[in-house]
């Protein structure tokens, strides 16, 4: 059965989903992230998902546990190239996956990664200190 | 109303779902329909094939393509399940934060233009959609 | 002797086909006129049409009577799309209606050619050609409503994409003004520009700026908060200015709950705290500093 490729980038776990995933396969990816996260210690995992055409709300929940997982493990989870037409169905949908960090593209999570690892203010799902 | 042409897909398995999702994408796809509405309904098409499958213990969805005079996409699930005890409650999920266990027929429903669920205990249970171009 | 007429079925298709170049040609005639619309449509084109119906008329009413049986689904196709494409050629609704409705005269000609001499099967058949008729009018003018409206509210549409200009105030940094009342129709064409110009301008932060919406009740906000929900689930965060006073009191009264959402009153406040979100710090030169740059 295919699996998800999960490449190792220093620190950090890169997850690149590419196809239209069925459940099985989903449920796969959630077991080999959490296992490998285990493995290697790693401290962030980033999930591309610029090529996903439709997240529903299984997909959604597999994120929301991939994140929470993750957490329990001590490492953070960003989703990043959430394309806006997933975006607005999500929303419509009635999910607002909180509890998952998302951002822009690969640089830009890798970079939230970073900032979260170095120490600065906890960047919590939307809130801001100042 | 005009119906263009009908298929039919079984919903019998996992890999079921994502057959259903192509089928309704290369639909709206073919119909014109924008990124957006393409995407709901098929997000819709994937919330309702899975409730067939697992609620419903399988079932099939019949594919419509509607064109006269309105364009649009006509969605049928059907399954021989247990049924849906309450409709209502089903449908009024709210804002699901990811760990709900909801039917998933209350977002469906914010996705399509038209929406209908028929069900009777332990006979079964019939959801159509429709979405407008 | 008297035609037995089999009420099942209607003797019009064997009519028009024996008498179809005249009813063609007393059809055209009929719509010479203010109907015609000759700047619209070419004859070569209305001929075609016309030509195509009667046949499917012929066809439909051989097997039924009945306007709403299937077998008429092929001649209301052609009528949905006729009415479709009149709509947006710019016919009006009655010049459209009028397509169908003036083909009752030269119809009834040719009946009464062939069934004169039976009074009671010519009535009976001038019935069923009414009723068959006023039906596939009445299909005709609802198709072509349906278009009208489907092309008002594409341009409603555009005109409020136009309305939605997005300023990239600094690197990463968008600004919108929503102007107007927010619907639901309005929140769609909003989310949509809002998200497509935070790809676009890899954004991280937009500022929606509310000064030209003039209430905010339950129900705007909810289309704000969902509009902020999209983008934050694509990686930026929206920070909402022009809040005023009374907006505030508003909010609060309600007990709207604007989550973790920044509000800021002014534009200059938003665009202060999405700068330092950004990370950017501007530094304001000394005086002197600046002469002795000028010097050098």
């Amino acid at each position: 059965m295919e699996k998800i490729p999960i490449l190792r980038m220093g620190e950090f776990l890169l997850v690149t989903i590419q196809v239209d995933m069925h459940d099985r396969l989903a449920m796969t990816l959630q077991d080999d992230l959490t296992n490998r996260i285990s493995e290697t210690g790693a401290k962030g995992v980033l999930i591309d998902i610029s090529s996903l055409e439709i997240v529903d709300s299984f997909i959604g929940r597999m994120l929301g546990n991939i994140a929470s997982m993750s957490r329990v493990l001590d490492a953070q989870t960003v989703v990043v190239g959430m394309r806006p037409a997933v975006a607005i169905t999500l929303v419509e949908l009635g999910m607002s996956l909180e509890g998952v960090r998302t951002a822009l593209n690969v640089d830009a999570g890798m970079e939230l990664l970073r900032e979260s690892m170095d120490g600065h203010e906890e960047m919590e799902y939307g809130r801001y200190r100042h | 109303m005009a119906v263009i042409a009908t298929e039919k897909v079984p919903v019998i398995s996992e890999a079921d779902i994502v057959t259903v999702r192509r089928c309704v994408r290369e639909s709206a796809t073919k119909l014109g329909f924008s990124l957006v509405d393409q995407t709901k309904v098929v997000t819709a098409a994937s919330e309702l094939a899975r409730n067939t499958l697992i609620h419903g213990r399988g079932g099939q969805m019949e594919l419509a393509t509607l064109n006269g005079p309105r364009v649009g996409i006509r969605l049928t699930f059907e399954d021989k399940g247990p049924g849906i005890p309450d409709i209502e409650l089903a449908l009024r999920d709210g804002f699901t934060t990811g760990s709900g266990l909801g039917l998933g027929l209350g977002g469906a429903k914010r996705l399509v233009n038209e929406f209908e669920v028929k069900s009777r205990l332990g006979e079964g249970t019939r959801v159509t959609v429709v979405r407008w171009k | 002797m008297a035609t037995i007429l089999n009420h099942k079925t209607s003797n019009l298709g064997s009519i028009i086909a024996n008498h179809r170049d005249a009813i063609l040609a007393g059809w055209l005639r009929d719509m010479i006129g203010s109907t015609r619309r000759s700047d619209l449509i070419r004859e070569a084109e209305l001929q075609g049409q016309c030509g195509h119906f009667l046949s499917l008329l012929a066809q439909a009413t051989a097997q039924s009577t009945n306007p709403q049986a299937p077998v008429y689904d092929a001649l209301r196709e052609m009528l949905a799309e006729v009415s479709r494409t009149r709509a947006i050629q710019g016919f009006s609704a009655q010049e459209t209606a009028m397509f169908i409705f003036s083909i009752k005269q030269p119809l009834f000609t040719a009946i009464r050619e062939s069934l004169g001499k039976d009074s009671l099967a010519m009535a009976e058949e001038m019935w069923l050609t009414t009723e068959i008729i006023d039906s596939l009018g009445l299909y005709t003018t609802e198709a072509y409503l349906k278009t009208r409206e489907e092309t008002i509210r594409r341009q409603q549409e555009e005109m409020l994409e136009l309305s939605t200009p997005v300023v990239k105030l600094w690197e990463g940094i968008l600004a919108l003004p929503l102007i107007g009342t927010l619907d639901s129709a309005r929140t769609q064409v909003f989310m949509e520009s809002l998200l497509e110009a935070i790809v676009q301008t890899n954004s991280k932060v937009a500022i929606i700026d509310i000064t030209g919406v003039p209430t905010v009740d339950t129900v705007v906000a909810q289309h704000l908060l969902k509009t902020v929900t999209a983008a934050r689930l694509m990686g930026a965060d929206c920070i909402i200015s022009g809040v005023r006073p009374q907006i505030a009191q508003t909010i609060v009264h309600l007990g709207i709950n604007l989550l973790d959402i920044t509000t800021k009153a002014s534009l200059s406040d938003a665009f202060s705290v999405a700068l330092q979100r950004s990370g950017f710090r501007f530094v304001r030169q000394q005086k002197k500093d600046l002469s002795e740059e000028r010097e050098r």
